[in-house]
């Protein structure tokens, strides 16, 4: 349990980042929060040569605000975002699902951007992220450019990031008028990953007739799973007890792919997605009809 | 490979300059480097929390942070809390509760306690459950360290 040698940089900037990413490529392995990193690594599922390690670099570590959403360095860590008020206000399905996350432990020194760039499918901020649209900002030596959700998670573990790629912010955009949001999950233990979880947003009209329905899924495929048919059911109705009944059902019976591992099947898993979007979908329509 | 690395750290008020090769664990290099074993190594992956130190103030899991990372920072392990003649109140209600038998859990789970007391001086027990639920005890099943807590509240209020 004690992880192989490797080469350790602790650069001080982002360029010494990207000049350090350049050099080394596949070899290197960017250190952020490590929480997911260092697991891996102690039972030597990965043995980087590089570890360049990014905690010295305060200037990854804002929390601002943008045209009413909100934009976080890649290394604030969950328990920061956890006590800020402008997430709170600006980002506030981001506020509720922190506390959702591992242990205080881990919080305190677990990244946004690391999560993120690990891209477990079990992780809450990588579903969070996706139903919220955010977009990643990528740096390289060459520039920069931004990666919508949809296009930043390709699969298990993976992004589309390339090996000289640094991920330095996350933006989260606001949530239209009229939207409600909720993100349910279960674990067997508080803070253990979690078995199946749903985030979900709802925005309605003046008239609470559905424009927008989003459902991500974790635990549910090799990355975040949307569910945009169970989605395109609600939008254009008005959303009855009915309808969220039938969406759940055609969420967890056709868009999902659970598998089978030695805490749940993949049919006690679809079962806790039906029930889960119900309570997902009630709660944020509920708050949608608040918002009003 | 020639790969070491000068670690200035302060571990419970006292600085310490030592050469590290970088793949230590934190915990490693507080036990092995530093003679302080208090803090306990667990699963070395981040679940059991026997390793918790504070870093700046804050509980983090020592066996996922490497030595050089806490360069130029401060720590404190469970020597920092309190000495045999000497106990922190946390300790005396942990003693006073009987909330420990082995004993191997419970460096982590003081070290977790102690920020969390003063945010939370008055906490109820559903609310002491999460607090330790990153921490793991396989002797006393819990319920004593949860006794232990509200005595500890009590007696620091």
């Amino acid at each position: 349990m004690k992880p192989a040698p490797f080469k350790y940089y602790a650069p001080h900037s982002i360029p010494e980042v990207l000049d350090l990413l350049n050099e080394h490529g596949y070899d290197a392995k960017i250190l952020a929060g490590g929480q997911s990193l260092v697991p891996m690594m102690n039972f030597r599922l990965v043995q980087p040569a590089v570890l360049v390690d990014i905690n010295f670099i305060p200037e990854l570590s804002y929390i601002e605000t943008h045209d009413k959403g909100v934009r976080l360095g890649a290394m604030v860590r969950h328990s920061q975002a956890e006590k800020d008020t402008l997430i709170k206000e600006h980002a506030p399905l981001i506020h509720e699902t922190m506390p959702q996350i591992a242990t205080v432990q881990i919080r305190n020194r677990g990244t946004i951007g690391g999560s993120l760039a690990h891209a477990d499918p079990s992780a809450e901020l990588v579903v969070v992220s996706t139903a919220l649209e955010a977009q990643f900002k990528i740096q390289n030596q060459k520039g920069e450019r931004l990666i919508p959700a949809s296009e930043f998670f390709v699969g298990l573990l993976m992004t589309s990031m390339e090996p000289e790629d640094l991920l330095v912010e996350v933006q989260i955009p606001p949530l239209p008028s009229g939207s409600g949001w909720s993100l349910k999950e279960v674990a067997r233990r508080p803070h253990d990953f979690a078995l199946m979880g749903v985030a979900a947003i709802l925005t309605l009209d003046k008239k609470e007739i559905c424009t927008e329905a989003r459902m991500v899924y974790l635990s549910a495929g090799d990355g975040p799973i949307s569910a945009p048919e169970a989605a395109n059911m609600l939008i254009g109705n008005k959303i009855t007890n009915e309808l969220i009944t039938a969406a759940a059902d055609k969420a967890a019976a056709d868009e999902i792919d659970p598998g089978s591992d030695i805490h749940a099947t993949a049919e006690f898993r679809r079962h806790l997605a039906n029930v889960l979007t119900r309570r997902a979908l009630e709660e944020a329509l509920q708050r949608a009809k608040d918002e009003k | 490979m020639d790969n070491t690395y000068e670690l200035n750290v302060t571990v419970n008020g006292t600085s310490y300059q030592e050469t590290v090769d970088p793949r230590t664990l934190l915990s490693d290099f507080l036990r092995d480097g530093l003679g302080l074993t208090g803090t306990h190594v667990g699963c070395e992956h981040g679940v059991c929390g026997a390793c918790t130190v504070l870093l700046n103030g804050e509980p983090v899991r020592s066996c996922l942070i490497f030595a050089p990372q806490v360069q130029g920072q401060e720590i404190m392990t469970v020597e920092g809390l309190g000495t045999v003649d000497d106990m922190h109140p946390l300790q005396e209600a942990f003693r006073e509760a009987h909330a420990l038998q082995c004993g191997f859990c419970t460096p982590g789970i003081l070290t977790t306690l102690l920020p969390w007391l003063e945010e939370n001086p008055n906490p109820t027990e559903d609310e002491i459950r999460e607090a330790i639920s990153g921490n793991l005890c396989r002797c006393t099943g819990y319920q004593h360290i949860i006794d232990a807590v509200k005595l500890a509240a009590e007696q620091m209020n």
